[in-house]
């Protein structure tokens, strides 16, 4: 599952679920293993991808829930998901930014 | 019907919040049927329309879903429909994909692993109003081309590109049956896809996109301005609670006048046929049974779609998602699902469309727990038990320095000892017996829409009705029973009693008194508890009945709370007030909670442990009370 790590710094990928609120970052990767699920081994990460949460989509985390800052809506090219931290963890990310950009 | 089982079938399928159901009234108008209750369309509603080219064609509207490996049921009957899966149902001749043209690369992905069938299939673009406004361009000749796959833009709102949408499927089914698709028994070959498909599907909408998108559609501004509020920490759960408590409110205010009048015609309707037909059962049986039965259930109309009216709201405009991204970390301190939020919320109306609606919820032990307690949420059904009690035991007058009334205040301790206890009974089935990690919360956050008010309209439509139908049928059936048992036999000529007090129902009631005696019941009303097991509100209605059987004529001069407060103790209506709280005699509820979880043992738990804590709730109420009021 992590075959699709295909970044070439890969010790830069941070998880998806440590991101604050007005980060943005690329996915590079998905790895459920690490993730406790009630889910069959496999299915979070397919579930994911049905989400658009797949390799080379653009993401930036747009808020975030209470408490606890959990869950987080994470806007994924042109629509928002809202998903919670701990799942959020399966998704590798590139951070590009971690503050909102000027607008 | 043979004539129309062989009409074509066209099958609508999409993404939630796609638009099928706008698509699916625009082409269909009011000629559509839902099988039960219009849940958050997760029902099966068929509809018909007749096309340009002649031809009486029926489209099934299917619950929306982001892939084919459904993971909860109401996908699974998407899922069993489209590849001739489901029991009774053939597979359709086409599919229309109804698909957000504002959010592509999410709904084209479906739309490959649907085409990848071989069936005919046909894309609707829907919303290209909303699309064009926030700038996208896209070249739908050359989508269609890529595809492999008609393509007609639609605005299915206001019924724009629906002709088109209509000539296409004639083109397709004509196709499809000289092609001797259409009719085929057969089942489709479909396999899960695995990751490694479901990135090569991913790709391929790229590459698409890349060629038939001209310019990409600019995020949804409006909906991120709104959402910094609406989803704020504070500021939104604030928002969301001022939502509910205005829901309620208006539940209770606007609907007082309709239930006013409905109430005046029903009086004015039974003093009529008094006076027009002469004394004897079957004036008795319409005045007594029938129209005070069923009347006192039909006056909650108005409060039922008040409700619904603001659900169908909070649906269409796309703010029901953002409760439950608000409410589910702090629905999971108890163990609940985000998801569950929509189930609960409709069980405040009634609670079978409640538990059908836990439908969208993946996981079977979170779908389970949201369905325990879903009765605990105070259906709109025990509104009249309430209301009455409290008219004749609760003064109306203010407390806490005047800002309050005393009566309301009851009723909002009520509403919030259900919502408690429900969520102290979901901490513990969630901490026993259905253990485990919560189901991922993993959910699309639509664009903020403006409802439409003819959508709201035909979902309203659909409620009203069925709920008319049950007051109808269902309730009607048991108003006359319940007269029947009240009336028969007769009393001997020399009674001194009520005639009610000789009948099978005071049997019946005189039985049950020793069970209920230790929670201060009599047997008026452990009678009325009998048929308040098909309908919790049928139960004020045989007290009506009762009391008016019972009463000598010019002796039933008050309403029947003034009855109540003279023949009853205090104790004895709170008792009845906790009670009603747990209520556990619905076997509307117990029916399709055995339905919806296929299980004879998941409604048997319900009933015992919904039955032990109305009994304690009731005795510990009764016995304090007593103590405290000394009778
Ligand atoms: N602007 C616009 N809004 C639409 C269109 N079609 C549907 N909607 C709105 O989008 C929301 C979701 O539509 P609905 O039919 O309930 O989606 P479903 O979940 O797929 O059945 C509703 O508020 C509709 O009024 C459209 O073509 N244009």
């Amino acid at each position: 599952m992590t075959s699709a790590l295909q970044h070439p710094h890969p010790t830069t990928a941070l998880r998806l679920g440590s991101l604050r609120k007005g980060a943005t970052a690329e996915i590079v990767g998905l790895d459920d293993s690490a993730v406790a699920s009630a889910l069959q081994p496999g299915e979070l990460e397919r579930r994911l991808i049905e989400m658009g949460l797949v390799e080379g989509a653009h993401v930036e985390v747009l808020h975030e829930g209470f408490p606890k800052r959990d869950p987080i809506a994470v806007r994924v090219n042109d629509h928002t998901v809202a998903l919670r931290r701990a799942e959020a963890d399966a998704v590798l990310v590139l951070v590009l930014t971690t503050e909102r950009r000027p607008r | 019907m043979a004539a129309d089982d062989e009409a074509p079938r066209v099958a609508l399928v999409g993404n939630p919040n796609s638009g099928k159901t706008a698509v699916f009234n625009a082409i269909t108008g009011s000629r559509q049927k839902v099988a039960n209750y219009a849940g958050v369309t997760v029902e099966k509603k068929e509809g018909v329309f007749v096309s340009p080219a002649g031809t009486r064609v029926r489209v099934i509207d299917l619950p929306g879903t982001y892939s084919l490996r459904a993971r909860s049921p109401d996908e699974a009957v998407t899922r069993d429909v489209v590849l001739g899966r489901m029991d009774g149902e053939e597979v359709p001749d086409a599919i229309v994909f109804v698909a957000d043209a504002t959010n592509l690369r999410l709904n084209l992905r479906l739309a490959l692993e649907l085409k990848s069938l071989g069936r005919p299939i046909i894309l609707a673009l829907n919303m290209m109003d909303a699309a064009e406004k926030q700038g996208l361009d896209i070249d739908a000749a050359e989508l269609s081309a890529e595809l492999g796959m008609a393509v007609v833009t639609t605005v299915a709102v206001r019924k724009g590109g629906v002709e088109s949408l209509l000539d296409q499927i004639d083109r397709t089914i004509q196709v499809a049956e000289t092609e001797g698709w259409s009719h085929v028994p057969h089942q489709c070959g479909w396999s899960e896809p695995g990751s490694r498909e479901l990135r090569d599907y991913t790709r391929e909408v790229e590459r698409i996109l890349a060629r038939a998108v001209r310019s990409p559609a600019k995020p949804h501004l409006a909906t991120r301005r709104l959402d910094t509020v609406l989803l704020h920490p504070v500021a939104g759960l604030a928002i969301l609670f001022a939502i509910l408590f205005l829901m309620f409110q208006a539940v209770f205010t606007w609907a007082e006048l309709p239930m006013e009048l409905i109430d005046t015609g029903l009086a004015a309707l039974s003093a009529w046929l008094t006076g027009a037909m002469p004394d004897g059962p079957l004036r008795s049986l319409l005045v007594d049974g029938v129209i005070a039965g069923v009347g006192s259930v039909v006056i909650f109309l108005p409060q039922i779609l008040v409700l619904f009216f603001f659900i169908q709201l909070l649906e269409d405009s796309g703010y029901m998602a953002r409760a439950a991204f608000l409410l589910d970390k702090l629905m999971g301190g108890v163990g609940l699902h985000g998801r569950a939020f929509i189930p609960l919320l409709s069980s405040f109306a009634c609670a079978v469309p409640g538990i059908m609606a836990a439908r969208t919820i993946e996981n079977r032990a979170d779908r389970i727990a949201t369905i325990m307690i879903a009765p605990l949420m105070t259906c709109s059904a025990r509104l009249p038990v309430y209301t009455l009690i409290i008219a004749a035991f609760v003064p109306d007058r203010a407390v806490l320095g005047g800002w309050v009334g005393l009566q309301g205040l009851v009723m909002f301790a009520l509403y919030a000892a259900g919502i408690l206890s429900g969520l102290l009974v979901a901490f513990v089935i969630k901490h026993s017996v259905l253990k485990g990690v919560r189901e991922p919360l993993l959910m699309q956050l639509p664009a903020y829409r403006l409802p439409r008010p003819r959508n709201v309209a035909l979902g309203l439509y659909d409620r009203g009705k069925a709920f008319l139908l049950r007051a109808g049928t269902t309730i009607f059936a048991l108003m006359v029973l319940v007269w029947f048992l009240g009336s028969f036999p007769a009393p001997p000529p020399e009674a001194t009693e009520p005639a009610i007090r000789y009948s099978v129902a005071g049997a019946i009631g005189h039985a049950l008194e020793p069970l209920l005696a230790p929670i201060g019941f009599n047997w008026q009303i452990a009678l009325a508890l009998v048929p308040g097991m098909a309908a919790r509100e049928v139960a004020v209605g045989v007290l009506g009945t009762i009391y008016a059987l019972s009463e000598a004529g010019d002796a039933l001069q008050g309403s029947l709370a003034a009855v109540l407060a003279q023949s009853w103790s205090l104790p004895t209506a709170l008792s009845l007030l906790a009670w009603y709280v747990f209520a556990p005699q619905c076997l509307a509820t117990l029916g399709v909670v055995r339905r919806e979880l296929n299980s004879r043992f998941w409604p048997l738990v319900m009933f015992v442990f919904l039955t032990a804590l109305a009994y304690g709730a009731a005795f510990a109420t009764f016995r304090v009370a007593s103590a405290l009021v000394g009778s």
